[in-house]
């Protein structure tokens, strides 16, 4: 049975990059708990001889041609949305501490 | 009485310039602004609707044909890339967000001439079943505004029941149109998987995500799919139209064989919500349909399989929204890292982080097989299930949720609590079937959904069984 811990909240949370406040993490660990413990009824489905499905209308590899399409915007348009803009580049805060 | 006509009528009249667009874009704004205390709507696009109505307008007086939507005012669900207005999903990490592109569906709307007028309420990110989840404010509901419209799509649902507008567009990821249509009492469709292109919609769950229409009649939501139905180069799950199309809806159901659902009629469910699926049942023997019991043994499973695999894809999905790109960026980070953390932990709301944190669990290293490969093998279960259901009968019948609309709040301190609105309707999500919610009484004044499912790529069979089960009722 899932019974998360203070430092699983806190492992997930760094594998997700989320900051967390301290009542959010005393909040997820209850919660997340008891969700995991209701989805673990599939435990004791039997399923032998069956696979996995991922995709539900039998599909494989749809292919189009690869073509450049052009749709007429602007960089700068296409730039708008971004928070830190540099000589049209997005600019990101420094990689290494 | 709705103040629209059928949408194939008021398009008809735009065409020969007996109505304009323009007043009806006009007539649509005013309602929403007459009707702005039920929060069905996050922001209008009036500028642009008007610029469109009038070029139609101006087509149609030169004899011209703008299409078989022509003037036809819809409100879009706002996590739909539309221009005239930000796309948010309701979140607070995609405010100020504008859309560079259109979606597919809205493209094709437009070109048979209809005109996005507003974007509705949802839970954020589609996250949820009461738009509480909104990270702006919670639609209320059009029969009791102490409770909730359903969701997440309960701002489009809320605001087709207030006439705002002929249709709205919804996306349907386990129950997110036929739920608030159940709650409100209008058309909720859902279509077979990718029936209707994705493209420019914001992703939740991409194995079940499909996007449908709420209306007033089954006749409307049909001439909507069957504009937006088909192939598209820019969503690749896309599957090719039925050559009939959907708008032709005259086939007998004399003869067909109906499935009364056995594990969603059970002592949990309201009895007067039993009564209302059992008297429709009545009515369809009347007419000359057999009806048959059909027992679905995984079926009460399914929620659990969907709380695995729907985190899983939306913790994926989610990923997307970094800080850096677009969307809320937190300034005061230090490293990139920071950024990341900092952006995401202020800019996404508690359920989108919950459902973040569940989805990085179950396909985290010694849990996948576990929780995410045993999800989607009972998956395959259910889908074989389903499959023998459609060899002995035509269609399968039961409730859309069990339980009318519920009270503001009284759901919202427990999240598992609230993901059981969703157990009868994430099924045919994650099997990839149709189905439909259609109005089918009220029990103490709310309205009560009754829920019609059909195979995959059925949906014509279905829309024409919904369109004969509407004239039962």
């Amino acid at each position: 049975m899932a019974k998360l811990t203070r430092e699983d909240v806190l492992k997930l949370a760094h594998l997700a990059r989320l900051e967390l406040s301290e009542s959010e993490i005393e909040e997820f660990r209850t919660e997340l708990s008891e969700i995991l413990q209701y989805v673990e009824q599939l435990q004791s489905v039997d399923v032998k001889g069956l696979k996995p499905t991922n995709q539900v209308t039998g599909l494989t590899n749809v292919t189009r041609e690869d073509k450049v399409k052009d749709y007429g915007y602007a960089p700068a348009e296409l730039l708008k949305n971004v928070p830190t803009v540099k000589d049209n580049q997005i600019k990101v805060k420094r990689m290494l501490g | 009485m709705s103040q629209w006509l059928p949408i194939a009528e008021l398009a008809g009249q735009v065409r020969a310039g007996k109505l304009k667009a323009a007043d009806l874009v006009e007539r649509s704004l005013k309602t929403i602004a007459a009707k702005k205390d039920y929060d069905a709507i996050i922001a209008t696009t009036a500028e642009r609707a008007m610029e469109r109505a009038k070029a139609i307008d101006a087509r149609a007086a030169k004899g011209e044909n703008p299409g078989r939507l022509a003037g036809v005012p819809f409100i879009a669900k706002d996590n739909f890339l539309v221009f005239g207005a930000e796309t948010t999903a309701a979140s607070n990490i995609l405010k100020g967000f504008t859309a560079p592109y259109q979606a597919t569906a809205i493209e094709k709307l437009e070109a048979e001439g209809a005109i996005c007028v507003a974007k509705a309420n949802l839970d954020a990110f589609a996250h949820g079943a009461s738009t509480e989840n909104s990270d702006f404010f919670t639609t209320k509901n059009p029969h009791d505004k102490t409770r909730v419209p359903g969701g997440s799509s309960g701002g489009s649902a809320a605001a087709v029941v207030l006439d705002m507008a002929p249709f709205a567009l919804g996306t349907d990821t386990g129950g997110s149109i036929r739920q608030p249509a159940s709650f409100t009492g209008c058309v909720g469709y859902k279509p077979t998987y990718g029936l209707v292109s994705r493209s420019g919609v914001v992703a939740m769950a991409s194995s079940t995500d499909v996007i449908g229409s709420l209306a007033r009649t089954v006749e409307d939501a049909a001439l909507v799919l069957d504009v937006m139905a088909g192939r598209d180069d820019l969503d690749g799950t896309t599957i090719d139209r039925d050559s009939k199309g959907y708008a032709q809806l005259q086939d007998s159901i004399k003869g067909k064989k109906i499935g009364i659902i056995r594990e969603h009629m059970g002592e949990s469910l309201d009895p007067k919500i039993i009564k209302i699926v059992e008297e429709t049942v009545r009515r369809f023997e009347a007419a000359g349909v057999e009806i048959t019991e059909i027992s679905l043994p995984s079926l009460p499973m399914a929620l659990a399989v969907y709380y695995i695999l729907c985190p899983a894809e939306v913790s994926s999905n989610l990923a997307r929204y970094d800080g850096q790109r677009y969307g809320y960026s937190y300034a005061a980070a230090k490293d990139l890292e920071d950024s990341y953390k900092g952006s995401r932990g202020r800019g996404f709301g508690k359920e989108a982080k919950r459902r973040i944190m569940i989805g990085t669990y179950v396909l985290s290293s010694g849990y996948y097989d576990a929780y995410y490969k045993k999800a989607q093998t009972v998956r395959t279960k259910l889908i074989n299930e389903f499959n023998a259901a459609f060899k002995q009968v035509d269609f399968l019948v039961g409730p859309v949720a069990p339980t009318t609309a519920f009270k503001i709040g009284e759901n919202a301190d427990n999240p598992l609590r609230m993901y059981l609105s969703d157990i009868m309707t994430v099924a045919v999500n994650l099997v990839g079937n149709p189905a439909i919610s259609l109005p089918a009484g009220e029990i103490d004044g709310l309205p009560v959904g009754l829920q019609l499912m059909a195979p995959q790529r059925a949906d014509r069979q279905l829309l024409t069984l919904a369109k004969q089960t509407e004239e039962l009722l």
